[in-house]
């Protein structure tokens, strides 16, 4: 498989987010060449757009207390588009990963089920369709057919595949339904591009739309909410195959467990998470039907 | 309007140089003004092309791959803030596809993908049009569409050969014209600044040169009223137009007063001519009957039957007849007596002559004559004007006083005889100039006011001239005499 490298954009967040990345790494060094378990093997953790991934200091955060919890160095490896972290999982590259279930079911044969959030008590979540907040007579997707749309990322469930699922169950060929159509590549710049007008329409993950409007609420308010998906199974945290048995079970035990101290609960808020369960790949069941439906398997 | 061409110098040339400065100021001012607008434009114009090659070669991938949100988050990029503008600030980004359709802009609510320029106004059209232009168009194209309140700077996109489409910056001119505005504040109060340094400066210059004009004006206006008078030394002490104005008053005043002296001189004169040639008449016919009576009473006192009270009434008859020949002979002045040359014989004999009364009044004398042994001049006539001008000035010193005398030819030519008499008596009045060498004019007690008249005459018929002046806190007269046939100098000595 080819992977696509992402153009460096001249973008401030991007820029940014490589200075912050670089910062954590040298940070990650140097505590490597301080503690006994220096030695250990690092852990590679993928982490893609399913959540707020550009949200740095949190992620510092976390990757500190997952550190401190295994008692082992850990690597958050960040990509911004889901293509991108399946490639590095198919090569072995990543010991576990955040993804969408979509991609997870892609990755059936590669990855394996290890504990999935639970997100307003549930391990579900849904995609909503959003307009700009000042377009009127909006009400279904039916109403968005010949305007501009924005996806999330091809490998995205709740920012293509449920809307598009919508579209065919209206009868109607996906394809040609709107105008024009295009990714941002997260579910975040969905948010930002329909509430700026580029896209008259967008799909996008309930969880991302939510959390945003806690933490930038002056974008969401730009936007509004039409309809809501039916639930599905919420993003997994899956670890690859190759993983020993033991090493997956701490990890499982480990996010199982986050709810368990004051740092993992806090983290957990900062997350607008309420922890984490097994989960079953039977969660994922009504993804795999639509998929079915575009005759993917 | 006429009032103002009217005013004086004095605030005329100040009211104009400072009109003139100011409108210097303005106009100078209203150049730069057009030529920082000009050049602000030209700034704008190189920053958006300098912004859009860097935007349209960033985008030119997205627009191929048709990546719309990258290309949007590229076209944003340099949009800023509405507060944070300044000029050469651009306003939107929009990348035109092949289809000439906007592929994405930076504000998609007023600019929305999709759209043909039709749909966007007049603007876009006119861009359109300058996009389609049959002739090859040079890069970047600046559009600038009539009545707009926009600028437009249109670039290709393109990669390798291929045109994929083009790249529009629009800049707001409305940000321009605070910019503008601050700028001619600050051009403007810079200009008062120069005003309020120059105008201060302008005036007293200006008054400077008009003062001296002004008083120049008001003496020539006074003129007719009596006689002008020069000009202040210190006035104008430059050699400029006015300068060598003021120079000519002075030089024309001078000739003024000249001229009057000259016209008061000839009236007396002829005052003293008319006076002579009555006098003479008089005299003449005076002297026939007189010369008879004499002879009469000569004749009767010869008788010798006269008793002695006849005799005392005939003496006292002869004597007055006497003094009646002698003042008519005074006044009869004979100057046509064949004469002997003047030498040095004749100059001891005056001071000889003359010593009595010097000693008399314990005067100091002061006597400087230098002449050669002999000299052309008439030696009893000089004589009499010696004696007369030397005892006049003796009596005229007061006691223990000082007289001097200086005689001699004349420095600048040898054919006059200069003669200067100066006493330290009392000074004469100008109504006593005036009046001083007519007959009877004495100013003396005991007097009797020929002696002047006598040598004005004598003078007058040889031809010379006699003057008297105060000089020196002393009275002075001068004679000048001629030597030869030539008349003498004029200038006194």
């Amino acid at each position: 498989m080819n992977s696509i490298t992402p153009l460096v954009l001249p973008n401030r967040n991007r820029r940014q987010w490589l200075f912050q990345a670089g910062c954590l790494t040298a940070a990650g060094l140097v505590g490597l060449a301080r503690e006994p378990g220096a030695t250990e093997k690092k852990i590679r953790v993928g982490m893609t757009p399913a959540f707020l991934h550009d949200q740095h200091g949190l992620l510092g955060e976390w990757r500190d207390f997952m550190a401190d919890s295994l008692r082992r160095p850990v690597e958050f490896v960040q990509r911004d588009s889901y293509r991108e972290t399946m490639d590095l999982l198919r090569l072995d590259k990543l010991e576990f990963a955040w993804v969408c279930d979509y991609p997870y079911l892609h990755l059936k044969d590669t990855v394996r089920l290890m504990a999935v959030p639970l997100y307003q008590g549930k391990p579900h979540y849904r995609s909503y369709l959003i307009v700009h907040k000042d377009t009127a007579n909006v009400r279904s997707m039916a109403d968005l057919q010949d305007s501009v749309f924005a996806y999330a990322d091809p490998y995205s469930n709740t920012g293509y595949l449920a809307p598009r699922y919508e579209i065919r169950q209206l009868g109607r060929d996906p394809a040609g339904f709107f105008r024009k159509t295009f990714f941002t590549w997260s579910h975040r710049k969905v948010v930002e591009a329909v509430a700026s007008g580029l896209a008259r329409g967008g799909a996008v993950d309930s969880y991302i739309w939510e959390t945003l409007a806690h933490v930038e609420p002056a974008l969401v308010k730009r936007t509004r909410l039409v309809s809501r998906s039916p639930e599905y199974g919420f993003p997994p945290f899956v670890a690859h195959r190759s993983v020993a048995q033991a090493e997956f079970r701490q990890m499982q035990e480990h996010l199982l467990g986050t709810g368990n101290s004051e740092a993992g609960r806090r983290l957990l808020a900062r997350l607008y998470l309420d922890g984490f369960t097994a989960g079953s790949p039977a969660l994922y069941d009504g993804v795999a039907q639509m998929m079915r439906a575009f005759g993917e398997s | 309007m006429r009032w103002l061409f009217n005013l004086s110098f004095r605030h005329k040339i100040p009211l104009w140089t400072s009109f003139l400065i100011g409108l210097s100021i303005f106009v100078v001012g209203a150049a730069l003004m057009t030529r920082a607008y000009r050049d602000m434009k030209a700034a704008v114009v190189i920053s958006a092309d300098n912004l859009g090659h860097t935007l349209a070669n960033t985008v030119a991938p997205m627009l191929l791959h048709d990546d719309v949100w990258r290309a949007f988050e590229i076209v944003r990029s340099p949009i800023r803030a509405e507060s944070a503008r300044s000029p050469v600030q651009v306003d939107a980004v929009v990348v035109f596809g092949r289809d000439r359709r906007i592929f994405v802009s930076s504000h998609p609510e007023s600019l929305p993908m999709l759209s043909e320029p039709a749909a966007l106004g007049a603007d876009w059209l006119a861009l359109a049009a300058g996009l389609d232009a049959p002739t090859p168009v040079a890069w970047p194209l600046v559009i600038e569409p009539e009545g707009s309140s926009y600028l437009y700077l249109a670039l290709p996109i393109t990669d390798k050969d291929a045109q994929l489409g083009h790249l529009v910056l629009r800049y707001a001119k409305s940000v321009f014209h605070p910019w503008f505005v601050a700028t001619t504040w600050q051009g403007l109060g810079l200009g008062l600044l120069v005003l309020a340094v120059l105008i201060p400066i302008n005036w007293y210059w200006g008054s400077r040169m008009a003062s001296p004009l002004v008083d120049l004006a008001q003496r020539m206006g006074m003129m007719m009223e009596r006689p002008p008078e020069p000009l202040p030394p210190d006035l104008y002490p430059y050699h400029d137009e006015l300068g060598q104005l003021f120079q000519a008053y002075d030089r024309m005043v001078l000739a003024l007063r000249e001229k009057a002296a000259l016209e008061s001189e000839v009236v007396r004169s002829e005052r003293l001519a008319a006076i002579g040639q009555l006098t003479a008449g008089i005299a003449h016919e005076i002297n026939n009957p007189l010369a008879g009576l004499i002879t009469a009473v000569d004749t009767l006192k010869l008788r010798q039957d006269l008793d002695p009270r006849a005799l005392r009434h005939l003496d006292l008859i002869d004597r007055g007849l006497m003094q009646i020949r002698d003042t008519v002979a005074a006044l009869l002045v004979q100057t046509r007596v064949q004469a002997r040359p003047l030498n040095q014989h004749d100059l001891d004999d005056v001071h000889t002559l003359i010593q009595p009364q010097v000693a008399k009044r314990r005067i100091t004398l002061d006597w400087s004559a230098t002449m050669p042994p002999e000299l052309p001049a008439p030696a009893s006539l000089v004589r009499q004007i010696l004696i007369n001008l030397l005892l006049n000035a003796v009596q005229a010193a007061a006691e223990g006083g000082h007289v001097s005398l200086r005689l001699g030819q004349k420095a600048d030519s040898g054919s006059c005889l200069a003669i200067v008499v100066r006493n330290d008596g009392t000074l004469l009045s100008d109504e006593q100039l005036a009046h001083l060498f007519e007959p009877f004019a004495s100013t003396r007690a005991g007097g009797h006011g020929l002696g002047l008249w006598v040598t004005y005459q004598i003078v007058t018929q040889l031809d010379g001239r006699i003057s008297a002046r105060n000089v020196d806190d002393q009275v002075e007269f001068v004679v000048n005499l001629p030597l030869g046939d030539a008349p003498c100098n004029t200038a006194s000595a």
